[in-house]
């Protein structure tokens, strides 16, 4: 029901901002660009910009929502959260001479008792989120509550929260819980970014917070330089030798589907659970990738292209440099992208595994001591930083091939 | 021995089923130094076969061909190739595509760039020289790729429907620069076209080929391409004797055409 509400108001969210976006825009001038000049949008996939106000949106609703359920304080409203404060109860219970008596149970949920209550027949406090036995005078035995019956096992809706009944026959006492959610499942924004200033400053489990993520971030370019070093030559081998190709190809189609934390348990009982393992499992996340990219770097280049470059004089070992290499640049690079983006995977998982330090290591250690806000901040920055490698790779690519796509 | 000497060549593509194609048969041909030697046929008919046997990209499977009296084994700096589209290198700028061969040959930028940088000018691209491949037009790029061939200095040019891709205008533009380079620099041309005109203004000798079996139907010795050097083409076109030929070549083309078309069309 509360997943539906949550879904409900997301979609309303990203309809309402669409409608908020058309009207403010509406005013605006117009860019005549070829693009925005095109009739036929619906279709054409080279039409479809993606709209910056939409992922910007998208991350405010991302973090309103987020803060909403936390109760965070930088956010203006929240769902409702736990009763906290003053409530009360009246009850009937039957003495042990069978005497009929009423009270009132006055409830102080998640406050302080105040050192002077006003008169009531019980005065308890309730701690947040917490149910809490209610001792009621003389050890009588209640039977109705709010004036409905009750019995063992039942349960009566009071004004905020729930009176139940223990097999025992004591009441107990819950206070409505609301839609947020406890920190330990989902802690608040604020709480999130307090730990990474907290970890950034302190450290956490023996490193700093510089040593964990750079001890990832080495692992990855180690095993990716390593696999780039061997699977490029490699992939250039195959693309010009039909015994290379032949060769290499049954390893390389095994291989290349099996995805890499498959490989962990091997590589761990052959290499350990240190360094070289880590390192070994990045470069074959990595070799395959890059094999097939610069295979395919090769196999790419328009014979005419070749043929031009022989009659014009270059030697074999000229055309691999000055034609194949750069003809297969746009390709490697892709490969590249992607191949980083399956060792930055992997590395989590295997520090996942068994490591001493790394992003990996810390939330699975955080995990095991309930420590919820470092889990989410170390799976934030694993996001964060595997956004911010492919973003460096494509700054790269677009200065290094400016001729991708271009003819 | 000097020259591009022919003799005998036969090309024969077995095919995955079992059954052949015989490209070209028992065709011979001698070309003397600074000869330009036109190729028209009808699509299918062997042009491409020939020009990849002379380039050294194909080996023939019968006969000789030579250059200058040495066996043609392989692709070779002496022989340069225009082709018709995509053979320019897109991560180089004009000027490195055309200073590719010299580069190739270990010769400096003092030692290959002053006739790098005229041919640039003589092809009219003086002001694209640092400019990439992409940014220029179709036509900008073909005079690219017939710079890049003469930096080579090469003895024979070949080109394989070099102006095919172009429009009209352009095409008649650059018709009259090959021919001036040629009467120019003095280099032996095979030019293959689909253009009958083109063939006829530009070769000093014609070759008309014929399918099935791929060989030599017909040869010209013509005079318009000596008239033509430093003149407007049009006016050349409009020679009663040019006409002539034209039409004949035309109906001889289009008569060939026809027997394939109807010899399939009997066949299916
Ligand atoms: N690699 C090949 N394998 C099999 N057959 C081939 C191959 N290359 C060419 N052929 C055949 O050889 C014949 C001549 O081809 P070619 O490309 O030389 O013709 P062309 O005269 O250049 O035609 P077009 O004017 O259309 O370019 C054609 O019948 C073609 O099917
Ligand atoms: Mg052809």
């Amino acid at each position: 029901m509360t997943g539906l509400a949550i879904l409900v108001v997301y979609a309303a969210l990203f309809a309402g901002s669409a409608l908020v976006m058309r009207v403010i825009r509406r005013g605006m001038q117009e860019r005549h660009d070829l693009t925005s000049l095109k009739t036929v949008t619906f279709g054409d996939e080279s039409a479809i910009r993606p709209d910056r106000a939409a992922s910007v949106i998208s991350i405010l609703v991302a973090f309103l929502l987020w803060g909403a359920f936390t109760g965070s304080k930088l956010v203006p409203f929240h769902v409702p959260g736990p009763f906290l404060g003053e409530t009360s109860f009246s009850y009937e219970i039957r003495s042990a001479s069978g005497e009929v008596q009423g009270g009132t149970a006055l409830i102080y949920a998640g406050t302080e008792v105040p050192a002077q209550p006003p008169g009531a027949d019980v005065v308890a406090s309730v701690p947040r989120g917490r149910d809490q036995l209610i001792r009621l005078p003389d050890g009588g035995q209640a039977f109705s509550v709010d004036g409905i019956p009750i019995s063992a096992g039942q349960t009566v809706d009071v004004a905020h929260g729930r009176v139940s009944m223990t097999p025992k026959g004591t009441l107990s006492f819950a206070a409505d819980k609301g839609l947020q959610m406890e920190p330990i499942w989902l802690p608040s924004p604020e709480a999130v970014a307090s730990r990474f200033l907290e970890i950034a400053r302190s450290g956490y489990q023996n490193f700093t917070l510089w040593e964990h993520l750079g001890a990832s971030l080495m692992r990855v370019l180690a095993g990716f330089a390593l696999g780039a070093l061997v699977g490029i030559p490699l992939g250039y081998a195959m693309g010009l030798s039909g015994w290379f190709r032949g060769w290499f190809d049954p390893i390389v189609e095994f291989m290349r589907p099996v995805p890499p934390l498959a490989l962990i348990p091997l590589v761990i009982i052959w290499f350990g659970i240190w360094e070289s393992g880590k390192v070994v499992l990045l470069f074959l996340a990595a070799l395959w990738v890059m094999t097939i990219a610069a295979r395919a770097g090769v196999s790419g280049v328009n014979i005419t292209k070749v043929h031009a470059a022989y009659s014009l004089g270059a030697s074999k070992w000229q055309l691999l440099r000055h034609v194949i290499l750069p003809n297969s640049l746009p390709e490697i690079f892709t490969g590249a992208r992607v191949a980083m983006g399956v060792c930055w995977g992997t590395v989590v998982a295997a520090e996942l595994v068994a490591a001493q330090k790394g992003a990996g290591m810390m939330i699975i250690a955080a995990s095991k001591f309930q420590l919820t806000d470092i889990v989410l901040m170390g799976i934030i920055l694993i996001g964060v930083i595997g956004y911010g490698i492919d973003v460096l790779m494509r700054v790269a690519e677009r200065k290094l091939v400016p001729w991708k796509g271009q003819s | 021995m000097s020259g591009l000497e022919l003799e005998n060549i036969s090309m024969r593509f077995d095919l995955p089923n079992g059954s052949y194609v015989q490209a070209l048969q028992d065709v011979s041909l001698k070309l003397e130094p600074g000869q330009l030697l036109s190729v028209l046929g009808p699509s299918g008919c062997g042009k491409s076969t020939l020009l990849n046997i002379v380039a050294g990209f194909l080996a023939p499977t019968g006969g000789r061909i030579s250059l200058n009296g040495q066996a043609v084994r392989g692709p070779d700096a002496e022989r340069g190739v225009v082709f018709q589209k995509g053979a320019l290198f897109e991560w180089m700028n004009v000027r490195d595509n055309v200073s590719f061969g010299p580069r190739m040959a270990g010769q400096g930028a003092a030692q290959y760039g002053p006739k790098v940088d005229h041919l640039i000018d003589t092809v009219g691209l003086a002001d694209f020289r640092e400019k990439a491949i992409y940014e220029l037009s179709g036509g900008m790029q073909q005079r690219v790729a017939l710079a890049r061939c003469l930096a080579n200095d090469p003895d024979v040019i070949l080109m394989d429907e070099p102006l095919g891709a172009l429009d009209a205008l352009t095409r008649e533009k650059m018709q009259a620069m090959v021919l001036n380079l040629w009467k120019e620099t003095g280099k032996t041309v095979i030019l293959i076209t689909h253009s009958v005109e083109e063939a006829l203004l530009l070769g000093e000798r014609l070759i008309v080929m014929a399918p099935r079996p791929g060989r030599i139907y017909r040869e010209y010795q013509l005079p318009f391409a000596d008239q033509g050097v430093g003149r407007d083409l049009r006016e050349i076109k409009k020679l009663p004797d040019f006409a002539a030929r034209r039409e004949e070549i035309l109906s001889m083309i289009w008569n060939m055409e026809e027997e394939i078309m109807g010899s399939q069309g009997a066949a299916a």
